[in-house]
C-alpha cells in the first residue's frame, strides 16, 4: 500500500509595518489617529519606565529588575486589544504590559522592590500576579478561559511567556487543555530569541514556535513582534475568535530582548554586540514614529512633548513610590489562609510579641 | 591549598569529577557557555566540551527525568536546577522514579544522579529564588539530601555525592556562596555522606544546624562571648542523618537548640527532636527547641528579614533553654 498524505500544514507569518515604516494598508487594523497617538504615547511611557527602573536598580533604589526593551509592541499592542475584565497571566518581563493594563506605576515599582502590595490588581481589572517560575502560568490561562466559557462571561484569558517556556510541559499541556475545552485562551509567546544565555535554536528543534499549536489542533501564527500593528491585529483576531466560541490561539511574537536578561545578567557573555545592533534597527518605537511621520501624526515638537510628559509621569510615580511606608511585617502571616492557624498565631506572637 | 569560596569549591569539585570519571556529565540551564547564573560551572564546557557540560532546554522536569535515563544507561549525570524553587516541577521524577529505581528493579537498574541547586534566602532575591525544601526531600525514600556550609565540605561532599551509587539532592547555600573563604586542598578528597561535623566542642548546650544557618549560628555563639559552652554541630547530610553524633552530643550537654531556615511545621528539626527523644530523652535537662522560619511562604525582599532566623532569635532560644 503506498503511503498517502493524511494532513498538510502551513505556518503563517504576519507583518504589517516594516522596519522602514512602510505599512500594508490592506492588513492594517482599524485605528483612529487618536488611538495611534495613544498607543505611541504608551510605548514611549513604558520605555521611559524601563530605563528608569534599570537606573534605580543600579543606584540601589530598586531590587532585581527585569527589562523588556525591544518587546514594547508585544505588550502595548496586546493590552490594547483586551477589555479590563479579560484575564492576563503575565510573566516577569511584563512590567510594560501591566502599566498598559492600568496597574499603577507606583505598584509596579513596589513589586520590583520586594513589596507584595505591588501585585494587587486594580479593581475591575484582572491582572494576575506575574509568574516568576517559567511557564507555569500557561495552564492557569486555559483554566480561566474554561471558566469564562462555563460561566458564559465572554472574557478572554491571555497568557504571556518566553521562548524558553515553550520547552516546559506546562505550555504543551495548557494548549492541549485549551484545545480540548475549546476555551477562549490566547497564548502569547514573546520569542525574544534567548532564555537567559540559551538561544532559541537550542530550545527547540522545530523551526517556529507557532507550529507547535498544530499538534494540539489549535491555530498558531508567527508575527513580527516589533510591529505594533501586527500585534494588535493578531491579538484582536484571536480575542474575537475566542469570544465567539471558536477556541484558543497561539501567537508567536518574533522579537528581541535588547537589554540583558535581568539586572543580574551580563549578556555580552553569550551574544555579540553586532547582533543587538542589527535588531535595534527593527525597534518598534522608531518604526511607528516613521509611520506616524509619513501620516503627519508626529513631528519633532510632539515627539519631544511625549517624551517630557512620560518622564514627568514616571518621576511623579517614583517620588510617590519612595514615600511609601514599608509593609506591615505581620502581613507575612495575614494572607496565607483566610484564617490563621493556631501554629501561625503562636509563631507570630513569638516574632512580634502579643 | 587554594583560597576558595563555596561557588569556586563547587566548580573545583565538578572539574575534579569530570576529569576523574568520563561518565560524569554536567547538565542544566545556562551551565555551558554562560557558566551558570552563579558561575558555578564557569569554564567547564570549554575544558570538557559540550557533550560533557550540556546546556539543556528550559524544563526542570525533563532535566531530572533525562538525567535518570542517562544514569540508568551508564552515565553519572550532575544536573543543575537554577534555583531550588524550581525543583517543584521535578518532584514527579524524583519522588515517583529516582528514589524507587533500585528497589523496583531489585538493583538491576540504579540511579546515581546528583541534583545540585542553590537554596535559601537572605539576598533580596525574587519569589521562589529563596526556598528551603530539604525536609521534603528527606521525606522521600531513596533520595539522599546534602547541605554543605563551607568550601571544604562543599568540594568533599559534592565529590562523595557524585560517586554515590544513589540519587543525591545537593543544596548549595546561595546566601554564603561568596561569603566564606577557606584554604582547601586542590587534591582529590571526599567528605563522607551521613556524617555530621562538630565545628566547636562545648558542654552546656548542643546547637545543631546546616547550610547557610551554620554561619548565623556561629555569629550567635560569638555574641554569647563564652557565657555558655556551646557545642556547634553542622549536620551536613540531612538524609541519612548522623543520629549517633547528635545523641552523643546531647547526652553530654543535656540541652539542645536546632536552627533551620525552612518553615517550622514538618521541618527537619522535628525529626531530629524525635530522634533525640528516642535515644537520649533521659539525658535532657530542658525541652529541645527549634528556631525556624514561620509557617508562611518565603516573603518578598521587603519582609524577608522577619522570616529568616537571625543571631538574636538564636540567642533568645539559647537563653530559653539554658534558663529552663
Ligand atoms: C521554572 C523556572 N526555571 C528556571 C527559571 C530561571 N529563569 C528565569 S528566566 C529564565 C529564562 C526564561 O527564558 P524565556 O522563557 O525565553 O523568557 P525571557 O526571560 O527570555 O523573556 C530562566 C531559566 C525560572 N524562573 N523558572
Amino acid at each position: 500500500m503506498p503511503k498517502r498524505v493524511l494532513k498538510e500544514f502551513k505556518v503563517e507569518y504576519l507583518q504589517i509595518l516594516d522596519e522602514n515604516g512602510n505599512c500594508d494598508e490592506a492588513l492594517m487594523p482599524k485605528l483612529s489617529n487618536d488611538e495611534i497617538r495613544k498607543i505611541y504615547e504608551m510605548l514611549v511611557l513604558i520605555r521611559v519606565f524601563d530605563q528608569k527602573a534599570f537606573n534605580m536598580q543600579r543606584q540601589g533604589r530598586l531590587g532585581t529588575y527585569i527589562q523588556f526593551k525591544g518587546q514594547e509592541a508585544c505588550q502595548v499592542g496586546s493590552a490594547f486589544a483586551l477589555d479590563d475584565d479579560d484575564f492576563i497571566f503575565p510573566m516577569y518581563r511584563n512590567s510594560g504590559l501591566l502599566i498598559a493594563r492600568k496597574q499603577p506605576i507606583v505598584q509596579v515599582l513596589q513589586y520590583w522592590n520586594g513589596d507584595e502590595r505591588g501585585s494587587v490588581s486594580p479593581k475591575n481589572v484582572n491582572n494576575f500576579p506575574i509568574s516568576i517560575p517559567v511557564g507555569t502560568q500557561t495552564v492557569h490561562a486555559a483554566g480561566a478561559a474554561f471558566a469564562a466559557k462555563l460561566r458564559n462571561t465572554k472574557q478572554v484569558s491571555v497568557v504571556y511567556f518566553g521562548d524558553g517556556a515553550t520547552s516546559k510541559g506546562d505550555f504543551h499541556e495548557a494548549m492541549n487543555f485549551a484545545g480540548v475545552f475549546n476555551a477562549p485562551a490566547v497564548f502569547i509567546c514573546e520569542n525574544n530569541q534567548y532564555a537567559i544565555s540559551v538561544p532559541r535554536s537550542k530550545q527547540t528543534h522545530s523551526d517556529t514556535i507557532a507550529q507547535k499549536a498544530i499538534a494540539y489542533g489549535i491555530e498558531g501564527i508567527q508575527i513580527d513582534g516589533m510591529d505594533i500593528f501586527a500585534v494588535i491585529k493578531a491579538v484582536k483576531d484571536a480575542v474575537d475568535k475566542g469570544r465567539s466560541g471558536k477556541g484558543p490561539t497561539l501567537i508567536e511574537c518574533y522579537t528581541y530582548r535588547l537589554a540583558d536578561h535581568s539586572t543580574s545578567d551580563d549578556a555580552s557573555r553569550y551574544r555579540p554586540k553586532e547582533e543587538i545592533e542589527l535588531w535595534a534597527k527593527k525597534d518598534p518605537i522608531d518604526r511607528l514614529e516613521k509611520f506616524m511621520q509619513n501620516k503627519k501624526l508626529l513631528d519633532d515638537a510632539y515627539k519631544q512633548k511625549v517624551l517630557v510628559q512620560s518622564q514627568e509621569i514616571i518621576e511623579k510615580a517614583v517620588t510617590e513610590f519612595e514615600k511609601i511606608q514599608p509593609p506591615d511585617p505581620k502581613d507575612i502571616f495575614k494572607y496565607v489562609f483566610a484564617e490563621m492557624t493556631q501554629q501561625q498565631k503562636e509563631e507570630m506572637e513569638e516574632l512580634f510579641g502579643k | 591549598m587554594v583560597v576558595t569560596n563555596i561557588v569556586q569549591a563547587v566548580t573545583m569539585g565538578l572539574r575534579q569529577e569530570l576529569a576523574r570519571d568520563k561518565n560524569v556529565v554536567v547538565m542544566g540551564e545556562d551551565v555551558g557557555l554562560n557558566g551558570g547564573v552563579f558561575r558555578a560551572t564557569d569554564g567547564l564546557q570549554k575544558e570538557f566540551g559540550a557533550d560533557r557540560v550540556v546546556d539543556t532546554p528550559l524544563a526542570e522536569l525533563s532535566i531530572v527525568g533525562c538525567a535518570i535515563g542517562m544514569a540508568v544507561n551508564g552515565l553519572r549525570p550532575v544536573a543543575e536546577i537554577q534555583f531550588s524553587g524550581f525543583m517543584y516541577s521535578t518532584f514527579d521524577q524524583l519522588l515517583s522514579h529516582a528514589g524507587r529505581i533500585r528497589m523496583r528493579s531489585r538493583g538491576r537498574f540504579t540511579c546515581p544522579i546528583v541534583v545540585r541547586t542553590p537554596y535559601g534566602g537572605g539576598i533580596r532575591a525574587l519569589e521562589l529564588h529563596c526556598e528551603s525544601g530539604e525536609a521534603i526531600f528527606a521525606h522521600t525514600p531513596g533520595l539522599k539530601m546534602v547541605v554543605p556550609s563551607n568550601p571544604y565540605d562543599t568540594k568533599g561532599l559534592l565529590a562523595a555525592a557524585i560517586r554515590d551509587p544513589d540519587p543525591v539532592i545537593f543544596y548549595e547555600p546561595m546566601r554564603i556562596y561568596r561569603a566564606i573563604k577557606q584554604d582547601i586542598p586542590e587534591k582529590d578528597y571526599i567528605v563522607p555522606l551521613g556524617k555530621a561535623n562538630v565545628i566547636q566542642e562545648g558542654d552546656d548546650l548542643t546547637l545543631i544546624s546546616w547550610g547557610a544557618m551554620v554561619k548565623t549560628c556561629q555569629e550567635a555563639v560569638e555574641k554569647l562571648n563564652n557565657k555558655y559552652s556551646v557545642e556547634l554541630v553542622d549536620l551536613r547530610t540531612i538524609n541519612p542523618y548522623d543520629a549517633e553524633a547528635i545523641a552523643d552530643s546531647v547526652k553530654k550537654t543535656g540541652r539542645c537548640v536546632i536552627v533551620h531556615e525552612a518553615i517550622r511545621t514538618g521541618g527537619f528539626a522535628a525529626e531530629l527532636i524525635a530522634s533525640i527523644n528516642e535515644k537520649v530523652l533521659l539525658s535532657l535537662e530542658a525541652p529541645v527547641i527549634r528556631i525556624t522560619a514561620p509557617d508562611v511562604p518565603f516573603p518578598l525582599a521587603k519582609l524577608e528579614n522577619y522570616f529568616l532566623p537571625d543571631a538574636t532569635r538564636i540567642l533568645k532560644g539559647i537563653e530559653r533553654v539554658m534558663s529552663y
